[in-house]
């Protein structure tokens, strides 16, 4: 993290962009390898990860349970492709563990495991958990008047579970500043279209008529994430709930917006096109 | 329950003790905090509230997000205590004690206060009668069902000294302090033996050790020594003692929970596959009709008149006849 301080905004950005063209690459060898995994989800939030992993986040990798460090929560928990090869390039876990990917007692589940994995806060997997934990997360910081952050990404799907809003409501109310949201806002879920299934629009008021300071940004520009996402919590007193414009499958042009790409794998031939395409 | 019935001599609401215990060791612990779903009064916390506001998170009524934020807490270095009303703390949030809490291990204490049938008329959505056949599934998450103030006390002890998650069954139901030897030690995985005996088991715990006890006295004047035995901690649970019970080869389980999967079960599982006795499993079989704790208790049996019968029946189911 102290690299970054000697780099001028430019060579940070293009840092950053860089790493998630390798967290992209590594992705999708994961989810060829094993078969499985969501692929369309990986594509989606690589630019989120990329950006608060290199640009944003406190940490320190060989300690991971520093009481100081930011705290980051993958509540689209089934996004490991992503996670992981985050957490690897980011030092929490050895590169080649990656191969080991949702193999048989491999540490690397489809859905994370804060026992095994190193850098990964609480266990995710079943929808609308990470933001709850995160608001015990930011209130933990508040009462110690600490100034640690906290970010929890969802997708945008996931926003139809009703325990975000719970967990929204009290954030709001009890001004957890040091909170940000972060809603990959790809606007597909598993099934189809979110404005086919069950349409999270006025999303923005929503959230605002929460409580919450409201931002719209390109999630995959990397120079607007990190001006959002890195800037000082400052006078702000509201929590900062960020609504990241995304592709489903970002980056591989046959993925991209396609809704089977979900939990979709690729074959040879469509590694091949993605891994030329990230080359 | 009858007001009289609660301000009885010599009765004690374990949620006393509870609060007490807590506020005592929330004075020398600053990482210790409450988190209630607008349950600061059933979790009797006016006090703790009073003293350190700043360490009473309220998140209002939303019991998953109260579990979650419980995790979140564990994870920056608090040890909190989530309060509320048993039924609705395990049945409405599950999945966050499961995957949070449990499989997660994070360092959270639950407290289901007012389990059981304690809320009597209030009917079936407010009893809690499945939390124990709900949670027992969990791996890493400690059970403790205390039966009277010195138990719940030394339960709430134990729970902030263990690292990793812990779930409090309390009751609101009075109950007198039970007679222990002096010395006696509170410990998880640990159950008691209260009364020797080997002509059959009492197991119970909760707010039925003193109908068990009770039972025993009545059994011993018609000539049946029937051991006690207070099976508080559900898990990790003490298997050389049940399997010490079994060897009477007729035991009665009694719990305010219902019939399926709780102590009568978790002792079933045990017994039948390790050294198979008569048994008798009493609780509730199903949702209850509408009437008191104290009468629902009647209706089914659940009293120390119950117990005896059951026992005579598995005493005869032993013997054959």
């Amino acid at each position: 993290m102290l690299e970054k301080i000697s780099q001028t905004s430019d060579e940070r950005i293009a840092a950053i962009r860089e790493k998630a063209r390798i967290i992209r690459r590594r992705a999708i060898q994961m989810v060829f390898d094993a078969k499985q995994g969501h692929p369309g989800g990986d594509m989606s939030v690589t630019d989120i990860l990329a950006t608060l992993y290199f640009g944003v986040l406190r940490y320190d990798p060989a300690q991971p349970d520093d009481p100081a460090r930011d705290r980051f929560v993958l509540s689209k928990g089934h996004c490991t492709g992503a996670l992981y090869a985050t957490l690897a390039e980011a030092g929490f876990i050895p590169l080649d563990e990656l191969a080991t990917y949702m193999r048989p007692l491999s540490m690397l589940n489809g859905h994370p495991n804060r026992n095994y994995v190193p850098g990964v806060e609480t266990n995710t997997g079943p929808l609308g958990h990470g933001m709850p934990v995160a608001v015990g997360m930011a209130i933990a910081g508040q009462i110690d008047g600490s100034d640690r952050r906290v970010f929890v990404v969802t997708g945008d799907g996931e926003q139809q579970e009703g325990s975000n809003w719970e967990a929204g409501m009290i954030a709001g109310h009890r001004h957890l500043a040091q909170l940000t949201l972060i809603i990959d806002r790809n606007h597909l879920q598993q099934g189809a279209r979110t404005d086919e299934t069950n349409d999270l629009e006025p999303l923005a008021d929503k959230w605002r008529a929460f409580g919450w300071h409201v931002v719209d940004v390109d999630g995959h520009d990397h120079a607007a994430l990190l001006d959002v996402l890195g800037a000082p919590v400052g006078d702000r007193v509201k929590p900062l709930c960020v609504i990241a414009h995304t592709h489903k499958g970002n980056g591989i042009s046959y993925m991209v917006d396609q809704v089977q790409w979900h939990h979709g794998v690729p074959n040879q031939e469509q590694y091949e096109l993605a891994m030329e395409e990230l080359a | 329950m009858a007001a009289a019935v609660q301000n009885a001599p010599g009765l004690h609401d374990c949620r006393d003790a509870f609060a007490k215990t807590l506020e005592a060791l929330a004075e020398a612990d600053g990482r210790i905090v409450a988190v209630v779903n607008d349950s600061v009064g059933s979790s009797k916390l006016g006090g703790f509230k009073k003293r350190w506001p700043e360490r009473l998170v309220n998140v209002g009524i939303a019991e998953q997000n109260m579990v979650g934020v419980g995790a979140g807490l564990a994870n920056g270095g608090k040890v909190p205590f989530v309060s509320g009303a048993a039924c609705f703390l395990t049945g409405r949030a599950l999945e966050q004690i499961k995957a949070d809490v449990a499989y997660s291990n994070t360092n959270v204490k639950l407290a289901g206060i007012s389990s059981g049938v304690a809320y009597g008329e209030l009917g079936p959505t407010h009893h809690s009668i499945e939390d124990l056949a709900w949670l027992r599934l969990l791996p890493n998450l400690t059970i403790v069902v205390p039966s009277d103030p010195w138990e719940t006390a030394e339960a709430v002890k134990a729970a902030v000294a263990h690292e990793g998650p812990v779930f409090l069954r309390l009751s609101r139901m009075p109950v007198p302090e039970l007679k222990r030897p002096e010395g006696a030690r509170f410990q998880f995985g640990k159950a008691e033996v209260l009364r020797a005996g080997t002509d059959a088991a009492i197991i119970a715990n909760g707010v039925m050790v003193t109908r068990a006890l009770v039972a025993a006295e009545a059994l011993a004047e018609a000539g049946i020594a029937a051991r006690v035995i207070n099976l508080s901690s559900i898990a990790p649970i003490d298997r050389e003692v049940i399997l010490a019970a079994a060897e009477t080869g007729a035991i009665v389980t009694i719990e305010e929970h219902s019939i399926r999967g709780g102590l009568g079960g978790a002792v079933a599982e045990i017994v039948s596959t390790t050294r198979p006795a008569a048994m008798r499993i009493l609780g509730f079989p199903g949702f209850a009709p509408t009437g008191s704790a104290e009468f629902l208790l009647e209706h089914f049996g659940l009293t120390s008149e119950g117990i005896v019968r059951a026992v005579h029946e598995v005493i005869a189911m032993r013997d054959g006849r």
